[in-house]
């Protein structure tokens, strides 16, 4: 594989794992703690809204996301044919 | 049959199995010892990942942390998860294609430098002995609650059986027992719970049931909330620690996690990159099953107890509650006279446990001899959210059974990982890379082998004479991993220009003012009490979270000390652009 080539496959992937990581961040940080109050306002059946993402949604969010991730990147290295 | 019967059946049965997959999965050489050979599939390893992961605290403590400190206990929901997320995207598949056997062989060639590689092995050691310890402790304790016996044979036994299988099979052994542990620990876990979901609301799934309502048609957190206000406690949804605080501990269990030397070496036991990005998802869904019922069964327990107990007479109280006060979990003083429970804000004793005096009080509680002032007449274990579910739902006596069993598989599954780690970094890392490397591959075994029978040993002795601070150096475990490895690693992998000069004095900073902060502010053993207090952290940060800041450091130092010293050389940039292509992974070097 030549340079340029592996160049571009290390940007894809970056860029993968920068909007991964946003959600990452987003659903964790953002919804379970900066934003916890204001989404308490809002009701998920029995629960407060951020409450829930705190103790429930962010994890979910967690493992759907490395799924995410596994597909994205099989599906990059058969691209790059760097796959095994 | 009773209880105790089952309970010596159920544990000896999964002790034989654990006992003949040591067997029959003996290690012949040191790939097999260090990484089981490199064979195991995705998601047998997502399953061993899982079961290395959750301790017993996981699985007897955490619903009860969560039950009696509410959203609080989100910090651990969070950060004993997300940081799986960081694992598989920033670490596992690149360290899996480096292809060696330790973490500290990866920072040493990474950054051409054995004082990286000795830094490196000291923090291991340090992180996995700190950790270990309570693990033994948590073994000992298990077995004395379930099967009557002194803590300290409980440890002896713990140590005997751990020692059977990594004595033999090495990480092959422990792969594949933890497989079974995982399962036995997840069905124990979770059988108590689905019976207390559809009491409570009807409805099987504890995660759903927990936003349900129960009979009275009340949604149960909505209930829960009332109860607590009322009584003058903080509602159960929000939290008494500040946002900045819950920001940074969350951050530093996430990062820690990811720096964890016992659980980054799991993904070096898959063949491929592809292998351990999966495993990485597998091994994160088989911990949320846990830790997404975890919170639920936490608002089962204290709706439950909030609702039998406060102010009933003792005498109308359930046979529950006078059987775990029989085990000191529970214990009640009457301080007002009235006969009745006030379960109130505040401490309802002096010091950390009830002490227990001779004689009875007039409804026949047991007295205690350090009754506090406050109002709260009411003493509760938190461990008790968890032990005492099974009576609570009323499920028969094999169940409970199976939870003893579901506590010593978690306990002894994460010791015996965590002693892995301190093995290799004996046999390999120590004494081949630094002292004899010309050792043949059937006498660093053996030595592997020996440096597991020490491990076990020392940590054994931490499990009986348990250090006064073992509770407290899990903090400092998640931190010195936050502010040492992860950024290391994660700067080998993502920047050519990292050289050794910028990571060793970035680890350095970070481990030394990590270590500064919760000896001072955790441990009191430097600097004046008076000035160490909750006001003065720094930034409002508590102990738990400054790995996240002692992370920063580490990047900030590292990125600044690097632009001042040459470049990697050639050889070394090389096996950065080789490990960002997964091809080629195929098995782990030989060397």
């Amino acid at each position: 594989m030549d340079a340029a080539l592996r160049k571009k496959y290390w940007r894809e992937n970056l860029k993968y794992l920068a909007i991964l990581l946003v959600i990452w961040f987003l659903v964790s940080y953002g919804f379970g703690i900066l934003l916890v109050d204001e989404l308490n306002t809002i009701r998920l059946g029995g629960f407060k809204l951020g409450f829930w993402f705190a103790q429930q949604g962010s994890i979910y969010v967690f493992v759907i996301l490395i799924f995410i991730y596994v597909r994205l990147m099989n599906k990059l290295d058969k691209k790059y044919k760097v796959n095994e | 049959m009773g209880i105790q019967t089952w309970t010596f059946i159920i544990v000896g049965i999964t002790f034989a199995i654990y006992i003949g997959i040591a067997i029959w999965s003996r290690a012949s050489s040191t790939k097999e010892f260090y990484v089981a050979g490199g064979g195991v599939s995705p998601l047998a390893n997502g399953l061993a990942t899982a079961a290395d992961w959750m301790s017993a605290a996981s699985f007897l403590g955490m619903a009860g942390i969560i039950a009696f400190s509410g959203y609080d206990g989100s910090v651990y929901l969070m950060g004993w998860t997300g940081g799986y997320v960081l694992l598989a995207l920033l670490l596992a598949p690149y360290l899996r294609k480096f292809g060696k056997f330790t973490v500290p062989d990866f920072i040493g060639d990474r950054y051409y430098s054995n004082v990286a590689r000795t830094v490196a092995v000291i923090a291991a050691l340090f992180v996995s002995f700190t950790y270990v310890a309570g693990q033994m402790r948590g073994v000992g304790v298990v077995f004395s609650r379930f099967l009557d016996v002194e803590v300290n044979t409980g440890v002896y036994i713990g140590m005997t059986v751990v020692l059977f299988y990594a004595f033999l099979g090495g990480m092959k052994g422990i792969t594949y027992t933890q497989v079974a542990q995982y399962c036995v620990l997840i069905f124990a876990f979770m059988v108590p719970a689905i019976f207390i979901s559809i009491m409570a609301t009807g409805n099987p799934i504890p995660q759903l049931g927990f936003g349900s309502a129960g009979e009275d048609g009340v949604f149960l957190l909505d209930k829960l909330d009332g109860l607590m206000t009322e009584l003058g406690f903080t509602a159960y949804t929000d939290g008494t620690k500040s946002t900045t605080d819950v920001f940074f501990i969350t951050a530093a269990l996430m990062l820690g996690t990811a720096g964890l030397p016992h659980v980054i070496i799991r993904f070096f036991t898959v063949p491929k990159v592809k292998d351990a990005r999966k495993s990485a998802g597998y091994a994160l869904l088989f911990i949320a099953i846990l830790y997404t019922t975890a919170p639920a069964i936490a608002v089962f327990a204290r709706t439950n107890l909030m609702e039998t107990v406060e102010d009933t007479p003792y005498q109308e109280i359930p046979s529950w509650f006078t059987k775990w006060e029989d085990t000191g979990l529970i214990a009640w003083t009457d301080k007002n006279g009235d006969g009745k429970i006030q379960y109130l804000p505040g401490s309802a004793i002096d010091g950390k446990k009830p002490v227990f005096v001779q004689g009875k009080g007039d409804y026949g509680q047991r007295r205690i001899s350090n009754a506090s002032t406050t109002a709260n007449e009411l003493y509760v274990d938190r461990d008790i959210t968890v032990l005492a579910n099974p009576e609570i739902a009323g499920l028969p006596n094999w169940i409970i059974a199976l939870v003893a069993a579901g506590g010593l598989a978690a306990a002894l599954s994460t010791a015996a990982g965590l002693l892995l780690v301190i093995s290799t970094s004996i046999s390999h890392d120590l004494i081949k890379k630094q002292f004899a490397p010309d050792i043949s591959d059937k006498k660093e075994l053996l030595i592997a082998r020996l440096a597991a029978v020490l491990a076990v040993m020392v940590a054994g002795y931490f499990g009986i004479h348990p250090p006064g601070f073992v509770a407290s150096v899990v903090a400092l475990a998640f931190g010195l991993a936050a502010s040492s490895f992860f950024p290391a690693i994660v700067m080998g992998i993502f920047s050519k220009r990292m050289n050794r000069e910028g990571a060793i004095t970035g680890m350095i900073a970070g481990l030394a003012i990590t270590t500064y902060y919760i000896a001072r502010f955790k441990l009191g053993w430097i600097g004046d009490p008076e000035t160490s207090t909750a006001d003065d952290w720094w930034f409002g940060i508590s102990p738990e979270g400054f790995g996240t800041v002692g992370m920063l450091v580490n990047f900030a130092i590292a990125l600044v000390v690097s632009r001042f010293y040459s470049a990697p050389p050639e050889s070394v940039q090389e096996i950065v652009e080789n490990i960002r292509i997964p091809s080629g992974a195929g098995d782990a070097v030989d060397h």
